[in-house]
């Protein structure tokens, strides 16, 4: 007996109705009787709700004129934005300085770009950071240069929001990390110090953290010595970021199997080199969606700095409302402020999808 | 097997490289392993059996350290094993270990999996590192494999890779528990078949396994374990032929 040749399987197209537009509308939409039925009721909810907005946002809206050209027209008053936007991205940075903060964000965001990419991942990267991070520095305070000294209690709007928020993941991580080894440690003042102020911290709002370092800490302080305000909140910001960072961390490092520290022992690698080749790599990577929702939870929760009196972008937007020139355009500058936010936290949790399929090495 | 080997076997002439002196284990109240003594010489080949709970695995993790006895000596290479950290570098630099499950790193390509111990204990140079990689690579047959992922590669290749790795750090003692258990039928051979060629290069081995068809082509002695004692050991052919104990008759009936 002969088996027929391979080459006489006949391979068929799928019906047409499984293929194409139509298949995905059968598929997607209208696979069953009530997901029919959600898709008709979001239609017309869609078809209710857009047109009107679009209109407003779009049609009846003006974009640049005095505050006045708003007061008789029914679409959005977007001339709210580029009117004050100085204001609303610098705060209270003198007024003919702020091509600084302005630089100095260009700066960072450069550096934030060029860290993206996993090839830049060298120690050349840290001497570059280094480098703009003096430079910024040397923008925002001034002092050299002929440039007019501009004191911290003045930095405000985007420049102090981005700042407490880089610094205070990139601070934050590391810190989470060690204190989650630390709570993993054997020797246990070790573990009871990181377990301690991990709960201690996580037990608290971070609205009492900036409270206590703007109220309380300076108490604490010996006569004559003061620490920078942005400091003490920018520290607040890392000590709580990092309790939330290690107890992610945590769970990364107990879903390791036994079997990669006992492969890492059987080769005779040590501690420090069993976690930070073997342990840390994997745990790190398998916790870059949770702790990309808390670094996302620390940007954000920047803007509660206005309680302790520090002016970041939402507080000099809300200043702006206040201006009775401008209020009653609060949707608008609202909206603005929300696309703002947007574009940071999407780029973030975009990149980490992307970082996380680079990752991946098939298991 | 020869006579001049089995002798070498039995009558030890120089020191063993492995010393088990009446060594014991417990678990919290199991006393997992009881009066364990075992002389193990450079070249020599041992095959370890016993039926599941028996304390092989335990046994041979305690001589590079993944277990810690509790009471008697264990000496490898002239260092003892003691709660001194350094000792216990310096034994696992000397002992090679295969896992049943593999356990290569999945982040790391092969290649990587295998330069890491070379580079990092050793202090090898990456390039030397990489050739000696590619060289090992090249001995298990899976040379052209180098740049992947362990998740990328079948069960016995892993495996493979996995003593490949242990050979790159030159041990003078290879540890194996139950590589091949954990394999597809049609994966066993390829993973014996390199573990006899390493057999013949003279290395020197403690394997745990069931595969006995292994143990009498390859091991100078036949090691039998039941409930935490060595109850039986012997040269494959007795062993086989004409085991003492009435528990070693018993597993034999059992698995051949
Ligand atoms: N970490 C452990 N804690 C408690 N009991 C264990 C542990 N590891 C193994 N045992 C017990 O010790 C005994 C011997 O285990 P093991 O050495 O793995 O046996 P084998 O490899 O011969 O199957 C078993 O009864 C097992 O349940
Ligand atoms: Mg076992």
């Amino acid at each position: 007996m002969t088996n027929p040749p391979v080459s006489s399987r006949e391979y068929l197209k799928p019906p047409i109705t499984e293929v194409g537009v139509i298949g995905w509308l059968r598929g997607n939409l209208f696979n069953s009787w009530y997901n029919s039925l959600l898709t008709v009721v979001v239609l017309i909810l869609l078809w209710q709700l857009v047109p009107p907005f679009f209109r407003w946002a779009f049609i009846d809206s003006v974009w640049n004129t005095p505050a006045e050209a708003c007061r008789d027209i029914d679409g959005a008053c977007w001339s709210i934005i580029p009117r004050n936007i100085s204001f609303i991205l610098f705060g209270f940075f003198p007024d003919g300085e702020q091509w600084r903060p302005g630089l100095a964000m260009a700066l960072m965001l450069g550096l934030v770009i060029f860290s993206r990419n996993r090839k830049h991942w060298k120690k050349s990267l840290g001497i570059y950071w280094s480098i703009g991070l003096i430079a910024m520095g040397t923008l925002m305070y001034g002092g050299v240069f002929g440039m007019q000294v501009v004191e911290t209690a003045r930095w405000s709007g985007l420049p102090l929001t981005f700042m407490l928020a880089l610094f205070g993941m990139v601070a934050a991580y590391p810190l989470g990390v060690f204190l989650a080894l630390g709570r993993q440690s054997r020797m246990p003042a070790i573990k009871t110090l990181c377990v301690v102020y991990i709960e201690m911290i996580r037990g608290v709002p971070l609205i009492s953290l900036l409270f206590m370092s703007s109220v309380m800490f300076p108490l604490f302080l010996p006569e004559g010595v003061t620490i920078d305000k942005v400091l003490r909140a920018q520290v607040a910001i890392i000590l709580f970021t990092a309790a939330y960072i290690a107890e992610v961390v945590r769970g990364g490092l107990q879903a390791m199997p036994r079997g990669q520290f006992e492969a890492a022992d059987s080769i005779g690698l040590n501690y420090n080199q069993t976690m930070r080749l073997i342990i840390l790599p994997q745990a790190l990577k398998i916790v870059i969606p949770p702790s990309v929702g808390i670094l996302l939870s620390a940007f954000k929760d920047t803007s509660l700095v206005v309680i302790i009196a520090l002016y970041d972008v939402l507080k000099t937007t809300k200043v702006t409302l206040s201006n009775p020139k401008w209020t009653g355009y609060s949707t608008e500058a609202y909206i603005f402020l929300a696309v703002l936010y947007f574009i940071c936290c999407y780029a973030m949790s975009n990149y980490s999808r992307k970082l996380e399929k680079e990752l991946h090495t098939g298991r | 097997m020869n006579e001049i080997e089995q002798q070498a076997a039995v009558t030890p002439a120089d020191r063993p490289i492995i010393e088990v002196k009446s060594m014991h284990k417990w678990y919290g109240d199991f006393h997992v392993l009881s009066d364990i003594n075992l002389h193990v010489q450079l070249g020599e080949r041992i095959v370890i059996c016993g039926p599941s709970g028996s304390g092989k695995s335990t046994l041979i993790r305690c001589i590079n350290r993944l277990e810690e006895h509790k009471r008697g000596q264990i000496i490898v290479n002239g260092t003892e094993l003691t709660n001194d950290i350094k000792n216990i570098e310096k034994v696992r630099a000397e002992v090679g270990m295969v896992f049943q499950h593999f356990n290569l790193f999945p982040h790391l390509s092969i290649i990587d999996n295998l330069t890491l111990g070379p580079i990092w204990v050793r202090k090898t140079p990456k390039k030397e590192a990489d050739e000696m990689a590619m060289m090992f690579l090249e001995k298990v047959h899976i040379a052209e494999q180098a740049k992947k992922f362990p998740g990328q590669l079948s069960g016995g290749q892993q495996q493979r890779v996995a003593i490949a790795r242990s050979l790159c750090m030159k041990p003078k003692v290879m540890l194996f528990d139950e590589p091949t258990s954990a394999l597809d039928p049609e994966m066993i051979k390829e993973v014996l078949d390199v573990m006899i060629d390493l057999a013949e290069e003279g290395m020197t081995m403690l394997v745990v396994t069931h595969e006995m068809g292994f143990a009498k082509s390859v091991a100078d002695r036949v090691m039998f374990m039941d409930e935490g004692q060595i109850v039986e050991q012997n040269t494959p052919h007795v062993f086989f032929e004409n085991p003492q104990h009435e528990r070693t008759k018993l597993f034999l009936s059992q698995i051949l």
